[in-house]
């Protein structure tokens, strides 16, 4: 299976980049190489106007994440989370995610070595990263790209996105495991 | 945004005050600052070639096709979108990336999508509701493989590291339900209040 998945990864891309050019320039008769360019021209433009938007919260995270608060952040929803059976291990990779997808990793290989991936601490922390996002840097390119500032009520439905993400990924573990 | 902005800077400051921890937070403004700068230039190159991919696909009318397919859901999910607008071709092809697992091709696209978006959109520097809740289904993280997790488990020596896809998809599936009814809910809310800005 594992197999399977690491060579499907490795082949779609060359695909995609041979097969959508080789289908234009076939069947359709486009000029594919100068299409390309057109299209790829605003590549660099979008880049820079996304640096603003990522320094923002990016230095933000970076400064919550070097001072420790996260553990206060643990120790505040721990009672609430204790209370369903939530172990309080999984805590913190699982508040990590939306804010950093490097540091919530870096927090989920530390739980995989202390209790092993196929604990069910381990596999709880395993389905929620595997289903839920790092919504502060995907707001931050996204709106960047387009230079929106007003984000009306993105970040609360995607907070609770998340939020719903962990709690289902609890039951079905429960369920499952 | 104003509020988590100042929420994440104000607690750690706060925090930092009595951990001791402010030589570390005045280091980590600077690295992060930079980090920020590398990961959107580390984009460009990515971003150059898969909007160059997507104009051919465009161009052949392969964008179309995969948009017209997927039509019931988008005109559900962005009734403000018209039928054969590129921006629905666009959030397809993000959508089909991300679903596949190709988070570097899924990122152009997805920006794609958002400037055909903004091209709809009245107000410039306000985000529209096909924007919150295109940005929102992100969330659920698409991705119905999760690759980078499978190989922290097999990294970690697990005897099954692929044992995990099955309840990733219902948990993705599920906060993806929850996406949509939480965007078309505030949507709501907000236009019977008239479109306050928050």
């Amino acid at each position: 299976m594992k197999e399977l998945i690491n060579a499907a990864s490795n082949w779609i891309v060359p695909l995609l980049i041979l097969g959508i050019p080789l289908y234009a320039f076939a069947a359709r008769r486009i000029r594919v190489y100068e299409s390309f360019i057109e299209g790829a021209k605003e590549g660099f433009q979008i880049g820079i106007r996304i640096i603003p938007y990522l320094v923002a919260i990016l230095v933000a995270i970076g400064m919550f994440r070097a001072s420790g608060a996260m553990d206060w952040l643990v120790w505040i929803l721990q009672p609430v989370t204790s209370w369903v059976g939530f172990p309080a291990e999984a805590l913190p990779s699982s508040l990590m995610r939306s804010l950093s997808g490097s540091a919530a990793f870096a927090l989920s290989s530390d739980i995989f070595k202390t209790y092993g991936p196929d604990s069910f601490i381990g596999r709880l922390v395993s389905v929620i990263q595997g289903s839920t996002e790092t919504t502060f840097y995907i707001m931050a390119v996204y709106f960047g790209a387009v230079a929106v500032r007003k984000t009306r009520y993105t970040l609360p439905a995607s907070l609770i996105t998340d939020l719903s993400g962990i709690v289902a990924a609890y039951i079905i573990c429960r369920l499952l495991f | 945004m104003n509020v988590v902005w100042l929420l994440l800077i104000g607690a750690a400051v706060i925090t930092a005050v009595f951990k001791g921890t402010m030589p570390a937070v005045s280091n980590a403004t600077f690295s992060a600052a930079g980090t920020a700068v590398e990961l959107a230039i580390g984009l460009v190159g990515g971003m150059t070639l898969f909007l160059g991919l997507m104009r051919v696909a465009q161009d052949s009318g392969l964008v179309q096709l995969l948009a017209r397919a997927l039509r019931p859901v988008f005109r559900y999910l962005f009734p403000d979108v018209p039928k054969d607008h590129p921006a629905l071709g666009a959030m397809a092809m993000n959508f089909g990336a991300n679903i596949l697992g190709l988070g570097d091709a899924a990122t152009p696209f997805g920006i794609k999508a958002m400037e055909d978006l903004q091209s709809l959109n009245g107000d410039k520097e306000t985000a529209s509701d096909a924007m919150c809740m295109f940005v929102t289904l992100h969330s659920s993280s698409l991705q119905l493989i999760p690759v980078m997790v499978i190989s922290l488990r097999a990294a970690a020596g697990s005897k099954n590291p692929s044992e995990i896809i099955v309840g990733t998809i219902f948990a993705t599936l599920a906060s993806m339900v929850v996406a949509v009814a939480t965007s078309k809910l505030f949507a709501r809310w907000q236009r019977r209040a008239r479109g306050g800005a928050a």
